[in-house]
């Protein structure tokens, strides 16, 4: 549509637009403008790097496990109850999606540290959970999880109730059901939600420098060594953070051309 | 071998007290309006709701009686909806080969038994296809063909047609019908097309506010409706009211309709809109009804008119095309309405 005079709303409205923009673009522009291209596959292949990289791959994977596991049953009873305590419960998974990752950190302190509630009971049986490879998974499940449920949840929603009524008159039991049906075609929204959370668990970095330390090969996964590097050998940090971004930007390219419309 | 039904329950704003009876072979069409505790009834017999008092005997067997209830995939029960619902990741054999695999069905067997189904409604060469790939009408005839396919006792159809376009519907029916003919259970047809249930159905039941108010062989409900709705849907004009021996029938509204058939008490009067015919001047001769009536509404229908008219008492009147033209009709307009009362019936109330 085209309107005479359309100038100055142009202007009014393109001002802060642009500016919007430019607060976005500019730092991934002086990422890509700053990093040493040439340099990056010797940086990637620095000693720290490998046993870094490893170890999100191997966190992120779990990560990715137990959203699949435990959070997909969760995401069928919040799908299809219409309890009011359901909305509350829905809320209160949406809390680690807003809490700042140092504060669930604490929180995973609290919960599994020496005398946390839970970790007071494990303690005498010599397991200790904070500072180890475990609560890496721990603290990335803690804030992945909620995006993958949602996600999950909401292509549950979507499904017609109905279909799981003529299922049921065909013979399928409520089991079978969810196997030959419910979850087949929710598996778009399950890839969509494991890309979601597993991008998320990558990028993990408050809760985990602060409930599961930063030691090299056990808990530093790679944004914990972007930040040491980032004081020893920036051009390190930035080759990695370039990696980084190159899987960012990869899970949102598939998101988006397979799964998302 | 036969289905004795009374489902009593209460869902949203009503309260359902439906009772059914049918042999096995028979097709009971249920009509009512939307939200009258059709599609609750279906459903409670489909063993997706449970009945809050009564019960659900088939073939002697209790499905539900009220305190215990059999869940829907132990039950031998067909169901298909208004949109045919098939599972769109599978193919129209597979959607067919679900209920044998889920009953226990090898799955070899269950292919071989789809197959079956798919050639009576015309659709083996479509087996490999998927839902999306095929018209509104071969959904609706592969969905017939899955709920037929685990040999149900009880087969639930409802509104099977209904979101079919005109020239689909017509000859999905008579699919239907073919195929229902060989079907040796009960059919529980629900629909609001008076068509469907002529056609397909052997026994009506009309269900209005989660009570039946009336039930009986198509030839009986169209010659005797027993409430407003039940008229509207067999095309008939009905009163309630008192009759006298003389023949003179009194409605509620102070309206006398004359018949020379007279009942005398509470009873029923019908008018077959085509008997009413229309003058703009007080008609003098043999017809012993005039009154003198408003146009409400006027709709066209091919050739003909139906013409809604209020006032003493309200009348549909089907007149041709013509006679609009000749008498000008035009809503608010007062004209003079006519009927034979030889073409008046009455029957207790």
């Amino acid at each position: 549509m085209r309107y005479a005079g359309r100038w100055r709303t142009r202007l009014a409205l393109g001002v802060p637009a642009g500016l919007a923009l430019l607060l976005l673009v500019v730092p991934l522009a002086a990422l890509l403008v700053r990093a040493d291209w040439a340099r990056i596959p010797a940086d990637l292949a620095t000693p720290t790097v490998l046993p870094a990289l490893r170890l999100s791959l191997t966190t992120t994977s779990c990560t990715a496990a137990l959203c699949l596991l435990l959070g997909t049953p969760l995401a069928w009873f919040l799908a299809r109850s219409d309890h009011p305590a359901t909305s509350w419960l829905r809320a209160l998974l949406t809390v680690p999606l807003v809490l700042p990752p140092v504060v669930g950190g604490v929180a995973l302190l609290m919960a599994w540290g020496r005398k946390g509630l839970l970790g007071q009971h494990l303690a005498p049986f010599g397991v200790q959970i904070p500072f180890t490879t475990v609560a890496v998974v721990l603290a990335e499940t803690f804030v992945a999880m909620p995006y993958y449920v949602l996600a999950v949840e909401g292509a549950m929603r979507g499904l017609d109730a109905r279909l799981e009524s003529v299922a049921r008159t065909l013979g399928a039991g409520e089991l079978r059901y969810l196997r030959t049906v419910g979850i087949p075609l929710v598996l778009p929204g399950i890839a969509s939600g494991l890309a979601l959370a597993w991008a998320r668990a990558l990028g993990e970095f408050g809760a985990t420098i602060t409930f599961a330390g930063n030691f090299q090969g056990r808990t530093q996964t790679l944004p914990l060594l972007v930040y040491v590097e980032l004081e020893r050998d920036p051009q390190v940090a930035i080759s990695i953070s370039i990696m980084l971004l190159a899987v960012s930007v990869l899970v949102l390219g598939v998101l988006r051309g397979r799964w998302l419309r | 071998m036969s289905l004795d039904a009374r489902v009593r329950l209460s869902r949203g704003a009503i309260d359902v007290d439906v009772s059914l009876r049918a042999e096995p072979g028979q097709v009971i069409g249920v009509l009512g309006p939307n939200g009258g505790g059709k599609t609750t009834t279906v459903l409670a017999l489909a063993g997706i709701l449970r009945v809050a008092e009564g019960h659900v005997r088939v073939d002697g067997q209790a499905w539900d009686d009220g305190r215990r209830a059999l869940p829907p995939e132990q039950r031998t029960v067909g169901l298909m909806l208004a949109d045919s619902l098939l599972f769109p990741h599978l193919t129209a054999l597979e959607n067919v080969a679900y209920g044998p695999r889920s009953r226990g069905v090898d799955r070899h067997r269950a292919r071989d038994r789809a197959r079956e189904e798919l050639g009576r409604v015309d659709l083996l060469e479509r087996a490999s296809s998927r839902p999306r790939q095929l018209s509104s009408g071969q959904q609706a005839r592969v969905a017939l063909a899955r709920a037929l396919a685990t040999d149900p006792s009880l087969l639930l159809l409802d509104e099977p047609l209904a979101a079919l376009d005109p020239d689909t519907r017509a000859r999905t029916r008579s699919d239907l019908a073919t195929r229902l003919t060989a079907y040796g259970g009960i059919t529980v047809l629900v629909t609001h097309d008076p068509l469907d249930a002529l056609t397909l159905a052997d026994h009506l039941v009309f269900v209005e506010d989660g009570h039946v108010t009336q039930s009986g062989t198509p030839a009986e409900v169209l010659s005797e409706p027993r409430s407003p709705y039940v008229a509207t849907v067999v095309g008939l004009n009905l009163y309630a009211g008192e009759g006298d021996s003389r023949g003179h029938v009194t409605t509620g509204e102070g309206g006398v309709v004359v018949t020379t058939s007279p009942t005398e008490g509470r009873v029923w009067a019908t008018i077959p809109p085509s008997a009413v015919s229309l003058h703009l001047h007080q008609p003098e001769g043999s017809p012993r009804n005039t009154w003198r009536l408003r146009v409400a509404s006027v709709t066209v229908q091919g050739q003909s008119a139906r013409v809604g008219l209020v006032g003493a008492l309200p009348v549909t009147a089907e007149v041709t095309l013509e006679s609009v033209t000749a008498l000008g009709l035009q809503v608010g307009q007062q004209v003079w309405a006519a009927v034979k009362a030889t073409e008046v019936r009455t029957y207790p109330r």
